[in-house]
């Protein structure tokens, strides 16, 4: 039988798509099912967060970043108060660094949880997604505990962290830390050596070295395709020096290795936690500049002075030196990085957002041409896209 | 400190390396900017990646910024990493509404989407960019939002029309009018009169409250 030619077939993936982990709209053009073209149509989450930024002080705009990946909320503020500091010349107490250092990575505990069950869930594995949901849950209430909101926390503030942990969670996170290993080998027994997983994920959506550094690629893309890179380490910030910690690397750079990578990461973020715990030393959570730094509520019934700094830092906010910096911090989907802009004034003159997922999904047609229709969601979970930060 | 210095004898080699593109490198906050014309971009950036002692290889982003009083008003902004010697470089040139900047696509694949969204939230038009459309706004969206004269409330607001049973798009209108509040005023000096107050000596612009309507 002579063969017949069939035209190509356009098909819209989304923009509500249970697999799209959010709005994202994909024109996909297939050839029977292999992929030809994946136009990745972004933007329907778009809420302006850099111009709101332009239009609000510094300190109001540190709840932006939570709502950006929502899924790692505290260390998007981190990158942002890193950034105002680096201006301002400000030092963070010790006690403050690692408070920061801690919950940044509760946080990728937090995204990895996410990621790795609803990954799985994408490529047809429900188990994982109900238990580690319940993990998530213990930390999103270490979360409400130290900040009251379980979710988009506000607690780091330029200079510091808010307030000092709550009597207690210190002991309860360095006991669930201790406990989560086994819960991962737990989880692995559902994932890891799953023969339905395993063909759904090796050898699909394969990039090499040199590929994704032309993509731009930062975080967990980058290191399952055997490039030992990691701000934690290459460029440190805060308190990481002074912690002990590996790099898992992946070999293939396939999104098996990928869920390996991130595996292995949640290993060292809980043993990261606990070092923490036992390394952080007394004394003040935030630095002592009231020109910067809001006084204590306690200290403003008694004092004139730390009235008026109270009322100008929650009126006008505090003034920044002029000039740029571009701050980077180890987000757990890869670099996120703060270009901030001063004039001068108290608000940001120009805030650019830096989201690793935006050069991640930018590259998804690379990923994915000449792969079936069926590999696009084990592709797209494997990215480790949020729409918050893709969007912004 | 030391890596300051190790910062500018970089940003000297750039210098020297590539003349009469490259002129400017400076090292502020312990990051070196380099600063050339726009229509040498491309050179520029194919030394910094392909170079021994820089290899610049990862485009970390293109950010675009808004100096409206300028006669070239924009800034683009190309931040580079090399993980080979660990290093940042930022990467500044001008630009206008007018004449397109040469697109990087051809050198970074990254920089594709990273040009549309400056296209799309300043209008910096990019040439050599195979796909430069809109990335980030509404299909059919007018204007380019982050120019610092696009008021923060936008142009247009939609909502769902129940007789013609689909989204409508209207002008904004506000029930409040939108306010920009000047701080700047008691703790630096006001330069102007706060509401109640009295002229002063040379009869000052009084309409300058301290709520200004845009």
């Amino acid at each position: 039988m002579a063969e017949v030619q069939v035209a190509n077939y356009t098909i819209n993936f989304g923009p509500q798509h249970p697999a799209a982990h959010g709005v994202l709209r994909l024109v996909l053009e297939l050839d029977g099912e292999v992929v030809d073209r994946a136009d990745p149509h972004i933007g329907l989450l778009h809420r302006g967060t850099e111009k709101l930024i332009e239009h609000k002080s510094y300190t109001q705009a540190i709840p932006y970043f939570d709502r950006l990946d929502y899924v790692s909320m505290m260390c998007q503020e981190h990158a942002f108060v890193l950034a105002a500091e680096k201006l301002l010349g400000m030092d963070v107490p010790p006690r403050g660094q690692y408070i920061r250092v801690l919950f940044s990575e509760i946080t990728r505990i937090l995204n990895h949880l996410l990621n790795i069950t609803t990954h799985a869930m994408d490529v047809g594995a429900m188990t994982p997604v109900l238990w580690g949901f319940e993990q998530r849950e213990i930390l999103m209430e270490y979360y409400e505990r130290v900040s009251g909101a379980r979710m988009h926390a506000n607690y780091f503030r330029v200079g510091g962290v808010h307030q000092d942990l709550p009597d207690g969670l210190a002991d309860d996170m360095y006991e669930w830390a201790g406990k989560f290993p086994k819960f991962i080998d737990e989880l692995e027994t559902l994932l890891t050596e799953n023969r339905i997983f395993k063909q759904r994920n090796v050898d699909i959506g394969v990039v090499s070295a040199e590929d994704a550094m032309d993509w731009g690629f930062t975080g967990v893309m980058l290191r399952g395709s055997n490039v030992p890179w990691d701000l934690r380490k290459s460029q440190p910030y805060e308190v990481y020096p002074e912690l002990d910690f590996d790099i898992p690397v992946g070999k293939h750079g396939d999104c098996y290795d990928r869920y390996l990578c991130r595996i292995e990461e949640m290993h060292q973020s809980a043993s990261l936690m606990r070092q923490c715990i036992e390394k952080m030393p007394d004394g003040p959570v935030i630095a002592d500049d009231h020109k910067v730094v809001p006084p204590r509520r306690a200290e403003m019934k008694s004092s004139m002075e730390a009235l008026i700094h109270h009322f100008k830092l929650h009126t006008e906010g505090f003034n920044v030196p002029e000039g740029e910096v571009y701050t980077a911090v180890e987000a757990p989907k890869g670099e996120f990085g703060v270009y901030l802009v001063s004039d001068g004034g108290s608000k940001p003159y120009r805030c650019k957002i830096r989201a690793p997922g935006f050069p991640h999904l930018q590259a998804l047609e690379f990923l994915t041409k000449g792969h079936m229709l069926a590999d696009i969601p084990a592709v797209i979970g494997s990215l480790d896209i949020v729409f918050g930060e893709v969007d912004r | 400190m030391e890596r300051d210095a190790s910062l500018s004898e970089l940003g000297d080699y750039i210098t020297a390396a590539i003349p009469g593109t490259a002129d400017v490198a400076e090292v502020t906050f312990g990051q070196l900017t380099l600063t050339c014309a726009a229509k040498d971009i491309v050179p520029v950036l194919t030394f910094l990646r392909d170079d021994a002692n820089t290899l610049f290889k990862v485009l970390i982003d293109i950010a675009g910024v808004d100096w409206p009083e300028r006669p070239n008003r924009f800034d683009v902004v190309y931040h580079l990493l090399s993980m080979g010697h660990n290093q940042r470089i930022r990467v500044k040139v001008e630009a206008n509404d007018a004449d397109p900047v040469p697109s990087v696509s051809g050198l970074f694949s990254a920089a594709g989407w990273f040009e549309r969204e400056a296209w799309d939230m300043y209008g910096i038009l990019f040439s050599g960019n195979p796909d430069l459309r809109r990335i980030l706004t509404d299909y059919g969206f007018d204007g380019h939002p982050l120019r610092k004269d696009f008021p923060l409330t936008g142009h247009v607001e939609v909502r769902y029309d129940d007789e013609k049973k689909r989204v409508v798009y209207e002008p904004v209108s506000l029930t409040q009018d939108f306010r920009s509040f000047d701080f700047m005023s008691p703790w630096e000096g006001a330069q102007y009169i706060l509401p109640g107050g009295q002229p002063d000596e040379d009869g000052g612009d009084t309409s300058k409250g301290d709520v200004k309507k845009p």
